[in-house]
């Protein structure tokens, strides 16, 4: 009897199959905006977790300034880290496993015609422990090319694909601002970040020489600290505050002028943010699907309208109420569980495309497409069950007469 | 009259509106039809012709008075409860045949067991059977645009029979058809009525249709104007 009545449901669908179509429209969007948004909230979720094991979840970046509060004004000159704090931290820092000085610079990078604008930083070995970061061909820094800031250079796979396709870059001069640069090795990928930067478009080239010829200063910007796996972050965060004061001499009456950052807290208030958005588009999904809602409400009350005669002969040879009323329910729910899977291939589609385009990972999850196929049957059901209450109610008589 | 009776009209008023604008379809009606009975219902419109035959196929109810129908008290009967007994006892034929457009004749006989809870296989074999019987074989695939006008009302007659019914209820079936297909359906449903004992009330305006029936009702203003029984014929 059900499968007899889904039979003749489908069958009434796709007689109207454009107004259907039509109909379906405002499902078959709510339920893609959901379906994508969920599927690309949970993929950027998983990136940014998957940035964090990268990045060391037990990273720290110590970075000179005030630590940035909510309403401080602007900032007075703040006072640059130099060797002293690297030393005093590498001295007396316990429980860690490598800290690295780093300095950035966005500078253009060229080699033969090509060009690229790439983040060039200045540091050492550690950096790379420190970053959980390996070498894929070639070497790392020597320890006289640091000492002496020798002109060598460690390069991303985006600098590499630029200048070298797939070629091996290790021994070719390519040049960094004014500064021609020798390549000694290739880092291998690490892809997007989850902040949507191209991490593999670096180059990486001992501290002393980036000061001396690319930035001019003898700055350093950061100083990367990452803690051992026995020693929790917090614990790491506070020491390196103590060290920190008493090298650059922050009296205790005195705001730190330096910043302690754990990659777990940035990586916390972006999933955060992420959440935010996927619950606002998602609320605009749901309108979406209110506006279905209604539409297949109409469309019904027009189907029972245009029907009233087969109502009345369905009646006439012996059809309960309970009858015609799940027929059009049924055909309600078809409906808008049809806009349903569409809307699910479509979400799913867009969802995937996204990944591919942003780099991050495809995630659909089963219990989403099982809600979204349970919501829109039950939208059905609900917006159907006026229509089809007033088909079943019908008279007899009365609809017979319908012309 | 030596069975007992299957339809009984005991005093059946019906009235439409009310006040001023009250219309009385039916005032007061009288009227028993024995199981087996082929009765002709006649009249102009506005006679009540079509609301007496209403309920005798227990799609209405009277106003007052009491309606009885295979003796049960039809007239107070819910509308579900009077759907039951439409699906199980009654069959009805149109005027305008009322097929299901755009659905297979068999699958428009087959409606009716649907709604009994009938197996798919065996409500296909049914159907099958039952258009035999009004002479349709090979035309079961055919939708009703694909089917003259009385092969048409043969397919409702199909879909009337299918669930072996005690009552026919036909509403001028002959009313869309020309002369010879008119009687083509007339003797059909004559061979119904003596062949397989169905009881059919009809609907007509036309005194040669009547003239199948045993037995023919005149309607007039509400009342039975005549009520005459065509002699045996031997």
């Amino acid at each position: 009897m059900i499968w007899e009545t889904v039979r003749l449901a489908l069958r009434s669908v796709r007689r109207n199959a454009l107004r259907s179509f039509l109909t379906l429209l405002g499902i078959v969007i709510g339920v893609a905006a959901v379906i994508a948004m969920l599927t690309i909230g949970s993929g950027t979720t998983e990136k940014v977790k998957a940035d964090i094991s990268q990045l060391g979840s037990n990273l720290l970046i110590v970075r000179a300034g005030r630590p940035a509060a909510p309403g401080s004004g602007p900032q007075q000159t703040i006072r640059q880290f130099g060797d002293k704090e690297v030393a005093a931290l590498t001295a007396h820092l316990e429980g860690v496993r490598a800290v690295s000085p780093a300095s950035q610079k966005q500078v253009r990078v060229v080699f033969g015609t090509e060009s690229l604008t790439s983040s060039i930083t200045g540091t050492d070995n550690a950096y790379l422990d420190a970053r959980d970061w390996k070498v894929a061909s070639g070497r790392s820094f020597s320890e006289s090319e640091v000492r002496g800031g020798v002109n060598v250079c460690l390069i991303g796979e985006t600098v590499r694909q630029q200048f070298f396709g797939s070629g091996d870059p290790d021994g070719a001069a390519i040049r960094i601002g004014r500064v021609s640069c020798k390549v000694i090795g290739l880092l291998e990928p690490k892809g997007y970040s989850g902040f949507g930067q191209d991490q593999d478009n670096v180059v990486l080239m001992p501290l002393q020489a980036f000061q001396r010829r690319i930035a001019g200063n003898r700055d350093i910007d950061n100083i990367y600290v990452a803690a051992d796996d026995a020693t929790p972050t917090q614990v790491v965060q506070t020491r390196i505050e103590d060290i920190m004061r008493d090298v650059r001499r922050v009296t205790a009456d005195r705001e730190d002028d330096f910043a302690v950052r754990d990659m777990t807290q940035i990586a916390d208030a972006m999933a955060s943010a992420t959440a935010t958005m996927t619950g606002m588009l998602g609320a605009v999904a749901g309108v979406s699907l209110l506006v279905g809602g209604i539409g297949i409400m109409n469309i019904m009350l027009v189907s029972v309208t245009e029907r009233t005669r087969e109502i009345g002969i369905r009646l006439a040879i012996g059809a309960h109420e309970k009858h015609i009323l799940i027929q059009f329910l049924v055909e309600a729910t078809v409906l808008s569980l049809l806009g349903g899977l569409i809307g699910i291939a479509i979400g799913l589609a867009l969802a995937g495309a996204a990944s591919l385009a942003l780099s991050i990972p495809f995630a659909p999850s089963l219990a989403v497409v099982l809600l979204a196929v349970g919501f829109s049957a039950l939208i059905g059901m609900v917006f159907g069950f006026f229509p089809a209450l007033r088909g079943a109610r019908l008279d007899p008589i009365e609809a017979l007469r319908h012309e | 009259m030596d069975t007992a009776p299957l339809i009984v009209f005991d005093k059946v008023w019906k009235t439409y509106g009310q006040g001023e604008a009250e219309v009385r379809a039916l005032a007061g009606i009288d009227l028993a039809i024995g199981q087996g009975e082929f009765v002709a219902i006649m009249g102009p419109s506005g006679s009540g012709k079509s609301t007496a035959m209403n309920i005798v196929g227990c799609l209405d109810t009277p106003t007052s008075g009491r309606y009885g129908f295979m003796g049960t008290d039809a007239g107070r009967l819910d509308r579900n409860r009077r759907a039951v007994l439409r699906n199980l006892y009654i069959g009805f034929v149109f005027q305008g045949y009322n097929l299901l457009p755009r659905t297979t004749a068999a699958e428009n006989v087959e409606l009716p067991l649907i709604y009994r809870g009938v197996a798919a296989h065996e409500r296909r074999a049914l159907a099958m059977k039952a258009l035999a019987e009004v002479g349709l074989e090979g035309r079961e695939h055919h939708t009703p645009a694909e089917l003259s006008g009385g092969q048409q009302q043969r397919v409702a007659i199909a879909r009337a029979i299918v669930t072996r019914p005690t009552l026919l209820v036909a509403d001028e079936p002959t009313g869309n058809l020309d002369t010879a297909r008119s009687h083509e359906i007339m003797q059909l449903l004559t061979s119904l009525n003596q062949d397989a004992g169905l009881t059919i009330v009809m609907v007509t305006h036309e005194a040669d249709i009547a003239a199948y029936a045993g037995r023919t009702i005149a309607f007039r203003d509400g009342h039975i104007a005549s009520d005459t029984k065509k002699r045996e014929a031997a």
